[in-house]
């Protein structure tokens, strides 16, 4: 499989505060990876990172074979990211803002933007102001401007936060598929471990910076001694760090 | 440098004043009101004075050019600002557009809008007080020029505050130009001002273009010298604020103020 994203020895301290600790791990294509850990883990500076939103202390970010320091501009124009807390602008209507953000990733070809309106069930929704969508339609509006670019990385960064448990399964089946069918390499960050254990090819667990373990998020567990993926998030998130792995 | 990233910000400003009502009748309202309140001013001075004296040239001109530099400086902060209430700064900073290519965007759009509404109040000042705008002569445009790169450059500044101080700053911003205007002389020669305040007037562009405005009206010619200290300052603010702008730019990189920016975050 090809390396999508190469991340080795990030470190980031805020105020003297270690928020990542020389943290290495890889995506590959058509791979799922879910970036797990507590509040304040380190889960959403890494992808701030990736994104270039941020910038590190120490170590490199690679995506597709060039170096995020170097190729800012180039890489940020074949990844794509979607976070809940990051709405699109609500004043703007759901196709508007498509189209806004398909000149802002250098695409001129409108039918991209129809084909993703149809794939996220948003043609009734064409020209209504996003703020007016409710939740679910604005994860979808979000998602579909993330799939914009046809992106080789994806950063989720949770995703289905405050979706109702139906249109978050929802969601889930359509990136999972839409990841998939396309190839991307996907980073997602959650805190729902049944949604991990459901869509995730491989999970990375962090705490207070560092990457404690690594693995098949269905084995994972058992391997640990415990009965599923909550129960072992909960354990690790207790450990103090020498004691991981 | 990539026009569509640039052609993006423009149109999201257009597709944002075409869907209200409100922004479009704003754009206007507050041109015919200064027009009309400055305009009846002028027109009760000439009354006193019997004729004597253009008013209307001296007066109403000035606040035309004034309002056009409001009106870029604002037009680059608002555009800003509008990202900044959709709390869609990490959308866009995560799409590879540059901040070189957000600014022009910016900076495009303000000049669009500015120039739209200065056509229409000229038209106004035209049609209801008698305001020959081109007796002034080619010169208007050099002058506008000076007035657009200053106005620009206070709205980089603007950005560069609220940037690196937080959304709660935008109160900072308002007033700039309310502070500004008693040391650049828009009604009266910076000469008449105290010592100290003819001293700020000579930092600032803007002085340089009122004088030489009234120096057209009331001499009948064009004080090219003027020009010159008005344009090179307006372009020293420029490069300054951009590089202030830069460096706040790379400064919340640094600190992740950009991932987390909130009204919170003022400090």
């Amino acid at each position: 499989m090809k390396e999508i994203l190469s991340v080795k020895n990030l470190s980031k301290s805020y105020n003297g505060i270690k928020a990542l600790d020389e943290i290495s791990f890889s995506v590959y294509a058509n791979e799922i990876v879910g970036l797990l850990g507590p509040n304040g883990a380190g889960k959403t500076t890494t992808i701030s990172i990736i994104l270039g939103i941020l910038k590190q202390d120490r170590g490199e970010i690679i995506v597709n074979g060039m170096d995020l320091r170097r190729y800012r501009a180039k890489i940020l124009k074949r990844i794509n990211f979607f976070a809940s807390y990051s709405p699109l602008p609500g004043n703007l209507t759901v196709y508007e803002n498509l189209y806004i953000f398909s000149l802002l990733y250098g695409l001129r070809d409108e039918s991209i933007i129809e084909d993703l309106i149809k794939r996220f069930s948003l043609q009734k929704f064409r020209n209504t102001k996003a703020g007016l969508l409710s939740t679910g339609e604005q994860t979808r509006l979000g998602l579909a401007k993330a799939m914009l670019n046809s992106p080789i990385l994806l950063l989720l960064d949770e995703p289905t936060a405050s979706l109702d448990p139906s249109i978050a399964k929802e969601i889930r089946k359509l990136i999972r598929n839409f990841a998939k069918e396309r190839g991307y390499g996907v980073l997602w960050t959650s805190h729902n471990m049944h949604e991990v254990e459901e869509v995730c090819d491989r999970v990375i667990f962090l705490s207070q910076g560092r990457i404690l373990i690594e693995g098949d998020p269905r084995s994972l567990p058992k391997e640990y001694g415990k009965n599923n993926l909550e129960e072992l998030f909960i354990f690790l998130a207790k450990q103090p760090l020498n004691s991981g792995g | 440098m990539n026009f569509l990233h640039i052609w993006a910000i423009i149109l999201r400003q257009f597709y944002l004043l075409r869907s209200n009502f409100v922004r479009i009748v704003s754009l206007f309202l507050w041109i015919t009101v200064d027009i009309l309140l400055w305009g009846f001013l002028t027109r009760y001075l000439s009354y006193i004075d019997k004729g004597g004296f253009d008013f209307v040239k001296l007066l109403l001109g000035a606040v035309l050019f004034w309002d056009f530099f409001n009106r870029i400086m604002y037009g680059v902060t608002m555009g800003f600002l509008e990202d900044v209430w959709a709390r869609n700064f990490l959308n866009l900073f995560c799409s590879p557009i540059t901040i070189k290519e957000y600014l022009l965007g910016l900076v495009s759009s303000s000049l669009i809008i500015g120039s739209f509404a200065f056509l229409i109040m000229v038209f106004i000042a035209c049609l209801v007080f008698k305001l020959s705008f081109f007796s002034y002569g080619m010169i208007i445009f050099p002058f506008l020029v000076v007035l657009l790169i200053f106005g620009t450059s206070l709205g980089i500044l603007s950005m560069a505050i609220m940037l690196r101080f937080g959304p709660s700053a935008e109160w900072l911003i308002w007033p700039i130009p309310a502070i500004l205007s008693p040391f650049v002389g828009i009604f009266y020669p910076v000469s008449i001002l105290p010592n100290w305040m003819q001293f700020i007037s000579k930092i600032l562009p803007a002085s340089y273009i009122f004088e030489s405005l009234r120096k057209v009206v009331l001499l009948d010619s064009v004080s090219y010298l003027d020009l010159f200290f008005g344009f090179s300052l307006a372009l020293f603010y420029l490069i300054f604020f951009c590089i202030v702008l830069y460096l706040t730019y790379n400064h919340c990189l640094r600190t992740g103020s950009l991932t987390r920016y909130s009204a919170e975050n003022i400090v």
